[in-house]
Formats: C-alpha cells, structure tokens, sequence
C-alpha cells in the first residue's frame, strides 16, 4: 500500500486511538515526587540509577586498587575486597543498566515515540518507580547491618552463598535477596507498562513498523525482562527460603567447620540454572535498547535512513527469542553433559548472525553518510567498535572447549566489561547528549563533551584490553590476591598497576560529565524543539521540554517512518513523522 | 527444564503470530501516507488496555509457575526426594476452586447480559469460594504441619508449601482486585462497560488460576511422576 492510494482530500478518518483523561497533579508533592508523569518518573529513575552506578564505580576502584597493590590499602581486606566485586556487579548490572535503559529511557522515551500522552497505567508506573527506590535502599543499607553486604560473587552461588565463611552471611545475603525481589515486583510493574503502551497508546498512523527501533528495542528488552525475571525471582525466593528456614532447594549436605549442617541432597546446578535463565537474557534486555538507541543515533547525526530497517527489528526479534535458550552457556565448567554444551554452544554462536546482520547495517547506514562529528555520534561509533570488539570475543567464549581453560580467568572479565559494561555505557552517555535538549531545552557543551567522549573511550580500551592478555596468561579473576606463582610474570603485575592508574583517571574523568550536565542545565545555549533536525516524533512535540500530557490539544498523526533524512527536495533534507505528505513528494 | 521448553513454545507461537499479523513484514519506507494499514476490521474495538496488560501478567505468571514446576521435577530427581502425603481437604479446595471459577463464569455471562444482580451475587459466591479455598490451603498446610511434615525435613515438603503459597499468593492478589470489582458492582444501580470489563478480567484471572492450581494439584500427587520419567528420558 503506497501513498498513491490515500486519497488526500477526504476528511480523516475517526481517531484510532482515542484520547485518554490525564492524571493532573494538584501539589509540589505529586508533581515532582510522587509524580504519576512517566517523564518525571523516567528522571527519577535515571538519578537513581546514576547515583547507584557511582557508587559501583568507587567499587571497581577498591577491586583494582587491590589487583594492583595487593595490602598495600589497609581498610581493604579479603571480605571487603568480595563484598566489593559483588555489589559493584550486581548494581552495575540491575540496579543501573537495567534500570536506566527500561526506567529511565524507556519511560521517558516510549509515550513521547509513539505518540502517546503518557504511560497507560501511570499510577502502577509511580508504584515501580517507588518499589525500586526501596529495593536499592535495602541493598545500600546491607553495608549497615553486622556483617556487611554479602560477598558471594554477584551471581550468588550456593551453597557459599549462605554459609559462615563469606562475608555478610548474617544479613547481607538476606538482604540482597529481598532487594532483588522487590526490584522484579517493581519492575514487572513498570514492563507492563512499557509493554502496554507500546501496544495499545501508538497514535494514529503509528504501526509497528513506523516505530523508532529505540522504541523496538526497549519494546523487546521489556517483554525478554518480563519473562526472564521470574527465573531470578524463583531463585532468590527458594535461596531466602534455604537461608531463613533451613529449607533443602539448593544446598546439599554439607559439613562446615566441623559442623554436619542439616540441609540434604539440594541442588547448587539447579541454582545456577534459574539464575542464567535470567542472566543470560539479561545481557540482551541490556543491549537490545542500546541497539536501538545506537541506531537512532546514528540515522540522526548521519543524516541518512537506517540501512535495512525490516531487518533490524527482525534482528531484535531474533535476538530476544534466541537469547532465552543460550542460558547453558555460562555453566561450561559445571559438569553437565557434553551434548548440552553442544546444544548451547549452537545457539549461542547462532546469535551472532542477527548481531552482525546489525553491525553490518549500521556500517552500511555510515556508509556514503553525511556524518556529523557530534557527541552523541562520537558515542555511538565508540559503541560500535567496542561492541564488535566485546562481541568477536564472545565467538571463543561461545565454543565449550576455548571456554573451558578461560572460564575462571580476565578474559572473561574483560569480555564481558566491553561487551555489556563499556558498549551499553557509551550508548547511555551518547543518549544523554543527544536527548538532553529535548529534555531541558538546553545544549550540552559540545566540546567538554567531546573531551569526556575521548577520555572514556580511549580510557576504557586501556584498561580492558590488558585485561585479555592477562586472561590468555591464565590470570584468575575473582582472587583475592595471588602470592607467588610461577605463571605470572612480573611483568603482569606492571600491567596490572597501568590499569588500576588508568581505571581511577578515567573514573574521575567522568566528572567531566557531571559538570557538563549541571552546567548545561542552567548555561547551556538554549536547544529549540528539534536541535538535531530529527524526524521522529519527541523532537516534534509543541512545547520543550514537552508539557505534561506531551502533545497540547491533539495527538499527532503519523505519516511515514521515522527515518526520512536527506529527502530530495524536503525544505530541510528531512520530513518529520507528523508533517503531511506533499502530492508527488516520497521520501526515500 | 522441558516444561521451559513447553511455556517457551507456546509464548513464542503466540507472540510470532501476533507480530506476522502486525505487519512485519512490510517496507515503511515505500509507504507514506496517513493510517497506513490497521489491520483491524471495521466495527471492531481495539481490546481494553486492561485486558492486554493482563494478558502479559499472565504469560509472566505463567513463566514463574513454569519455572517452578522445573525446579520441582529437576530437584525431584534427588534420592533424597520424599513426598508428603496428600491432605485429602485439597481434594475438597479443587471443588472450592473450581466452583469459584464457575461462579465468576456465571457472572461474566451475566454481565454480558448487563444483569447487575446476577452478577453481584455471582461475585459474592465467587469470592466465598475463593476465601474458602485460601482457608482449606490454610488448613492442609496445618494438618502436614501437625504430622511434622516441615519444610526443612524434606525438599518435597518444601516444595510443597512454596508451590501452594506462591498460588495462594496470586489468589490474594485476585481477590484484592474482586472485592475492588465487587464494591463497585454493588453501588451500581446499571452495569457500565468498565464494570463489565473488570468482571471479565476476574474470570479470566480465576480460569488461569484454576488451571494452574489443576497442573499443580496433579504434580504433588505424583499424577505427573510419568511427565518427570519422560523430561528425564529425553535429557539423557
């Protein structure tokens, strides 16, 4: 069906979707705190999450302090050196990246995408938001009960997990467990949401396949979150229940300290199961919205339509479906089967076919593109190579036999951090910058940003890339300390020192950010509604930063996809999602 | 394991299904114009987002009650496994159950019929039943409790009271929701369509459960052991 066959002068049919009452928030209070406004609601939840990252972030320095000048730090002993791996990955992990890229973009991201006034449940939306809240204040709070925040090791693996010798057995492992369980209640809340309004509030004219892939990917993160979390739920809930009531899931018989322990014939395996279940899906529900958002990115500042849009929602499709049968890879070294890690070898290297279909689109969307050497460009091509990089050396941790010997080493480590640590992070900061006006209606600073872009992305390669020579020397992760061993070259140690340096600049650097962000909120050069000259929807709205409710008196009509950039004869090279077609006119 | 694969198969049927007939397969960027294609028929609605959302709650619930069942078969395995005897009032809950779902079956057809006494008495049955019924689960958790079936002597009492209490949990959760239907239903004097939309919603919230609690039911008395020896068989 093309636009030949819309006639253009009868009236327009009745509104397909019709317009919703408003919640009107009558207080200070319900305006900005208990605010039932998914834009509010979507800040909330950014601050929240960046505060908890940083937190992470001094985490990771007292890791590599540590790794580097091995008791040279008084305060940092064995049990704070694991209760620092752990909180900073379980944070990292949930309570930021998945936080902010579901709650913070998502909600902010989805109403204003699609054309809708705002979350079709807003009162559940404010629920999620404050269940998270308390989630992330129970696990901050595990570092003021005896006994500190639990140092299992973020994937929590009993039967360690709950006995005497790690650290913050008493309450930290309790604690951490409810917390989880309290952020999956939040955040089924808030998924639903997401999932509803993407399905039910589009404007008219909005079909699935005119949706930014932004939208596409927070759309398919929150539907692969919704049915992985419950794997990570029934595993906290049956890990509490063995710790409070001495019940026998997953813990086997077992003597401590002398001591026989009542528990008998649990199962650690089946723990591990339910939680890759939801760990694996996890990576995904992280990357799926940074794809989109990559893709965004680079369409905007590259003034060009996104190479190969069908296929990349298909792709994401392809990728949510496929990632929640992979789980088996992360349990190589468990002893199972050989068939299961073949099976799971398949599927797992089978991902990287609708992965490189995307790396090639974007490639091919740069290709012969009028690029624009913007921050949030700068971040999305940062993205692309580290995440191309993290990805080809997920191909040799994929195959059972290479991720055998590799398994418990750096490579791992840095694998991982490049692949869902640095490629999800550069797509956050690169989000911020390109959203930011839209958000305050004020620029960011170009060149401070720019700075920060180079310090963190030069930065972050200086202290990943050691990392997998350590792993391929057979540098465990997760120790401690090493003491004297003969396969670790003195040399190892220097190279551990310059990534520890490195690690603490960069992490400071990113006060460059911050500043940038204060700053701007209140200096920066007033942005306009669409600084970017982007075609989809939020940069169209009639106020910036839009007003609640978003779109005024009447919702907009979609009529075309969001990607119509360098249009032949366009007044400015692109048509927006909501200007009427001309007679004649196509767009490319 | 093999009941993820099940769950999963059905979801992503569903969800593939849907998306062919959203139009996936189509070139937005041929196509320009205003409401391009809605493939809903003319004079149809689109369904309440009520109704859809609670549709996903039901694929997520039904992913945690999945889950659990493999965690139970996969733990059962263990040569420690010993299950409790079966309180025979759970035999008496399932009619309990079942006539609740009935009722609320009763009060959504009447609510069609926009019948407002009808429905509020079906209603009321409906959550009776359904309190009964958390009261019976009350009772058997008690009776296995007197018999010192703890949940730390053996994993498959553990798993017992984690599979009802879960269930039971959900039940809560619906009759919150009931009473809220109920209330609203009762001040009524005319059946407005939200209030026969939140009726509907409660059947089938009672219909999911009700067919959980059966797959559940025949899981602790040993109906599916046959299942667990088929998973096993195709596992190894």
């Amino acid at each position: 069906m093309t636009d030949a066959s819309v006639p253009q002068n009868v009236a327009p049919p009745p509104a397909e979707v019709e317009d919703v009452e408003l919640y009107h928030a009558h207080s200070w209070i319900t305006k900005y705190v208990f605010c039932q406004d998914a834009k509010v609601i979507a800040i909330q939840y950014a601050g929240t999450a960046i505060t908890v990252g940083i937190l992470a972030l001094v985490l990771s320095w007292v890791i590599r302090l540590q790794l580097a000048f091995p008791g040279a730090i008084p305060f940092i002993d064995a049990q704070v050196y694991y209760q620092s791996v752990t909180m900073h990955g379980m944070i990292m992990v949930v309570y930021m990246l998945t936080a902010i890229f579901l709650g913070g973009f998502g909600n902010y991201l989805i109403p204003l995408m699609v054309g809708a006034r705002d979350m079709v449940f807003p009162y559940v939306n404010m629920l999620s938001y404050w269940v998270y809240l308390i989630a992330t204040l129970v696990l901050v709070a595990s570092y003021f009960f005896p006994g500190g925040p639990t140092g299992a090791g973020w994937t929590l693996y009993p039967p360690q997990s709950i006995l005497t010798g790690t650290p913050g057995h008493e309450w930290g492992i309790i604690l951490m467990l409810a917390s989880l369980i309290l952020f999956i209640i939040g955040f089924t809340m808030g998924g639903l949401n997401y999932v509803v309004t993407v399905l039910q509030a589009r404007t008219r004219g909005m079909t699935l396949m005119r949706m930014p892939l932004t939208v596409w990917g927070i759309f398919a993160a929150a539907v692969m979150a919704l049915l992985a979390f419950p794997g990570l739920f029934v595993a906290c809930v049956m890990l509490l229940l063995d710790r409070t009531l001495g019940t026998s899931f997953f813990v086997p018989s077992i003597v401590e300290l002398g001591e026989h322990k009542e528990y008998v014939g649990g199962s650690p395996i089946l723990f591990q199961h339910l939680f890759w279940f939801f760990g694996h899906p996890e990576v995904y529900i992280v990357a799926l919205p940074a794809f989109g958002i990559v893709s965004d990115l680079i369409s905007v500042h590259a003034r060009k339509n996104i190479f190969g849009y069908r296929m990349m929602v298909w792709a994401i499709i392809a990728i949510g479906v496929l990632s929640m049968v992979v789980w088996g890879h992360h349990m190589y070294v468990s002893g199972m089967d050989p068939w299961f890690g073949f099976f799971f070898a398949v599927t797992t290297l089978a991902i990287a076919v609708p992965t490189a279909l995307k790396v090639y689109n974007w490639v091919l969307t740069l290709w012969h593109a009028d690029i624009h050497f913007t921050t949030p460009m700068l971040f999305a091509l940062g993205f692309l190579v580290t995440f191309v990089n993290g990805g080809i050396t997920g191909l040799y941790l994929g195959n059972v036999i290479v991720d055998v010997p590799l398994s418990a080493t750096l490579f791992v480590v840095a694998h991982f951090h490049m692949v869902m640590g640095i490629a999800p992070v550069l797509v956050i900061f690169g989000a911020i910058y390109h959203w930011f006006p839209k958000i305050t209606g004020r620029m960011m600073d170009e060149r401070l940003g720019k700075i920060h872009f180079w310090i963190t992305f030069l930065g972050a390669y200086a202290i990943f890339f050691p990392m997998h020579y350590l792993g391929v020397l057979g540098m465990p992760r997760r120790f401690y300390e090493m003491g004297e061993t003969a396969f670790v070259p003195a040399s190892a140690t220097t190279l551990n020192i310059f990534i520890t340096i490195t690690a603490l600049a960069v992490g400071f650097a990113q006060s460059i950010f911050f500043y940038n962000l204060f700053k701007s909120l209140k200096y920066g050069a007033p942005a306009g509604g669409n600084p970017w000259r982007a075609a989809s929807l939020e940069w169209q709205t009639p106020e910036t930063p839009p007003g609640h409710g978003n779109w005024g008196k009447q919702l907009p009509i979609v009529y075309r996809w969001p990607y119509a950039y360098s249009v032949p004869g366009a007044p400015e090279d692109y048509l927006p999602q909501n200007a009427p077609p001309v007679r004649g006119e196509r767009s490319p | 394991m093999s009941v993820m694969g099940l769950f999963f198969i059905f979801i992503f049927s569903v969800a593939i299904l849907w998306l062919a007939r959203q139009g996936v397969m189509e070139s937005p960027w041929l196509e320009e114009g205003e409401v391009a294609h809605y493939r809903r028929a003319a004079g149809t609605e689109p369904p309440p987002a009520t109704k859809v959302a609670l549709a996903i709650f039901l694929a997520v619930a039904g992913c945690l009650f999945s889950l659990l069942a493999a965690a139970f078969f996969m733990r059962g395995d263990a040569p420690d496994w010993q299950m409790p005897p079966i309180p025979g009032v759970l035999w008496f809950n399932t009619f309990l159950l079942a006539a609740s779902s009935v009722a609320l079956q009763v009060a959504l057809v009447a609510a069609r019929r926009f019948d407002v006494e009808r429905v509020k008495t079906a209603l009321l049955v409906g959550a009776a039943t359904a309190g009964f019924f958390l009261i019976g689960q009350m009772w058997a958790w008690r009776e296995l409790i007197e018999l010192k079936f703890f949940a730390s002597s053996n994993a498959a009492n553990a798993f017992f009271y984690l599979l009802t209490g879960v269930h039971a949990l959900h039940l809560i959760g619906g009759l919150v929701a009931l009473a809220r239907t109920t209330d609203k239903v009762r001040n009524a004097t005319r059946l407005t369509k939200e209030l026969a939309t939140s009726v509907k919603l409660c059947a089938i919230y009672w219909h999911f459960l009700l067919f959980v609690w059966l797959l559940m039911f025949a899981m602790l008395i040993g109906w599916a052991d046959g299942f667990g020896v088929i998973c096993r068989r195709l596992l190894s």
